[in-house]
């Protein structure tokens, strides 16, 4: 049903090519709290892009101010080129789910796509349509106060894809859902991307974001600590080990540090080698004559990336502006 | 045009206006015909057919024009709007158009139930409505609830909270210009520039009964069209105020 975008993103074509959303400098201050500090990242289309952080990081202000909801403080954020309150229609630019529960409980599912399909003159026809994509064509006559949380979620992603935008926006999306309704948010973003646009997805769930995202912007109080792709940010922040264990660690251990790599004591009387690769260390054993009970590569979780960078970004306090 | 059919469809796919619509129609037609029951056939006259309309009424219209947005706040919808429509003032205005010309047709199925319920109950009162005056006394009813809408829906979207917007407009339009006349002296000169009792006297028919009409004993200085005029006047700016902060203010 989704047609494929149409012109594809190929002038100003830099190395990734032209980002969807763009945001400068952006700051958003309630008082003395700053809710949002100086963020600067981009989006780009074709991939789930994470949007990663603590609670209270600051992602729905930013969300918000996306979306022309909130006025910032100071910066801006354009989408295609444009801030959101100048585009034309900006339901067939712009999907945005930020809050499922932002529908009237005595209105029904059908009546509320309705109203927002009028708005931005798009046919009767796309509201079935997009009740049929997420699967409410059945309770579409119920009132939406009456639905599970997961029903709300479908319906607020109907909304969301009612104008059939390139450009998708997601808070928290899968917050309180049961595994499978994880699961088909997860497989719908990454067809929404595959398909061409541009999926931003905010979570506080790290593992979720693994699964998701390929892309990944990382805040902690407000401010940007990482944009790079998910692959990245894992291996960088935690850096890749290797767990080496032998009779013989007296011998091997001052060689491995002979090289330059990086040796600490693991568990068990254990050596944790960063730096170099299980071959490596294998070749060295070898040329000296050293035995190996085991060589084993540790990858870093996202959780251990995360926890290492925002380790003093988390904030505390009840999340700002939720 | 879009965004009125858009208003539209959001006020009409929820149960309140209904009801609201419902009650005022029982209110104020159900006082005159309390009224045209207790009083003996014959004697009834065209001043007391709109007390019900134009007291009792006008508030549950101005109750359900605040509801009109005050539940978009409280449930959000109001940033559903906006993220669909990011002019907010022409959203806003839209809205206010539609509450507002349904309050004032409305108004008129009141106005005019009310002097056939009248007349229903005392068919030998003299009921006809004849002079100008008469047609402003219950055709200016709409006018009365459109202008009223206007001035609910500011409150509304400058208090956001049902329960907040509802109190304000009960106690201004019920009690507070009226609690003014207190006052020695000063109370009655400020009377005369309040705009619930402007309103009122709009709609006054002078007459028999006069001094049982509201707003009798006050020194207008405007004219009856005066009046109106200034009614709406306050109503307008109320709105310019509530546009301009709702358009600042984050969502």
């Amino acid at each position: 049903m989704w047609q494929t975008p149409s012109k594809p993103q190929s002038n100003h074509i830099t190395e990734r090519g032209k980002p969807m959303i763009e945001a400068v400098g952006l700051t958003k201050r309630y008082g003395r709290t700053v809710a949002v500090d100086d963020l600067s990242f981009t989006v780009q289309p074709g991939r789930v892009t994470g949007f990663l952080g603590p609670n209270g990081a600051g992602k729905s202000t930013t969300m918000r101010m996306i979306l022309g909801l909130d006025r910032p403080t100071a910066g801006r954020v354009l989408i295609d080129g444009k801030p959101y309150a100048e585009l034309d229609r900006p339901l067939q630019t712009v999907g945005a789910l930020l809050d499922a529960k932002w529908v009237h409980p005595n209105r029904s599912a059908r009546a509320h796509l309705r109203w927002l399909a009028k708005s931005n003159g798009l046919p009767n026809k796309r509201v079935d349509a997009v009740l049929e994509a997420v699967g409410l064509t059945q309770v579409a006559g119920k009132n939406a106060g009456g639905f599970s949380l997961g029903m709300s979620q479908r319906l607020g992603i109907a909304a969301a894809l009612l104008g059939d935008p390139k450009v998708l926006l997601f808070d928290e999306p899968v917050n309180g859902l049961d595994p499978e309704g994880i699961l088909w948010i997860r497989t719908f973003m990454q067809n929404l991307a595959a398909e061409g646009r541009t999926v931003l997805v905010s979570s506080h769930l790290l593992s979720e974001m693994a699964l998701t995202a390929s892309e990944l912007i990382v805040i902690g109080r407000g401010k940007l600590i990482t944009q790079s792709s998910t692959q990245e940010f894992i291996d960088g922040a935690t850096g890749n080990s290797v767990l080496v264990r032998s009779p013989q660690l007296f011998k091997l251990g001052p060689l491995l540090v002979d090289k330059g790599f990086t040796v600490r004591d693991g568990a068990d009387g254990a050596l944790s080698v960063s730096g170099a690769t299980s071959d490596q260390i294998g070749d060295i054993a070898a040329a000296n004559g050293v035995v190996l009970h085991e060589l084993s590569p540790q990858r870093g979780s996202l959780e251990e990336a995360f926890m290492q960078l925002t380790g003093d970004a988390v904030e505390y306090h009840a999340e700002i502006g939720k | 045009m879009t965004l009125l059919a858009v208003e539209r469809i959001k006020l009409f796919s929820t149960r309140s206006p209904y009801w609201c619509s419902a009650l005022a129609l029982v209110l104020g037609v159900g006082l005159t015909a309390i009224i045209a029951a207790s009083t003996d056939n014959g004697q009834l006259s065209l001043g007391v057919t709109q007390f019900g309309s134009s007291q009792l009424a006008l508030s549950v219209v101005l109750v359900m024009a605040a509801l009109a947005v005050t539940t978009e706040y409280r449930f959000s919808t109001i940033r559903a709007t906006f993220l669909a429509v990011p002019n907010r003032t022409s959203a806003l205005v839209a809205k206010t158009v539609v509450v507002a010309f349904i309050a004032g047709v409305l108004g008129e199925i009141i106005a005019f139930g009310s002097v056939g319920m009248a007349k229903l109950l005392s068919p030998a009162s003299d009921l006809a409505i004849n002079t100008s005056g008469e047609w402003r006394h219950v055709a200016g009813v709409g006018l009365l609830y459109g202008i009223g809408a206007i001035i609910a829906i500011a409150v509304g979207i400058l208090v956001r909270q049902t329960a907040g917007a509802v109190a304000i407009l009960l106690v201004w339009n019920m009690l507070l210009e009226g609690l003014i006349g207190i006052i020695p002296k000063a109370g009655v000169k400020i009377q005369a520039w309040l705009p619930f009792m402007n309103a009122n006297h709009f709609l006054q028919l002078g007459g028999d009964n006069a001094a049982e009409q509201a707003g009798a004993g006050i020194d207008f200085k405007l004219s009856q069209w005066g009046s109106l005029g200034y009614f709406a006047g306050i109503a307008v700016a109320l709105l310019v105020v509530a546009l301009i902060v709702a358009k600042r203010r984050d969502a």
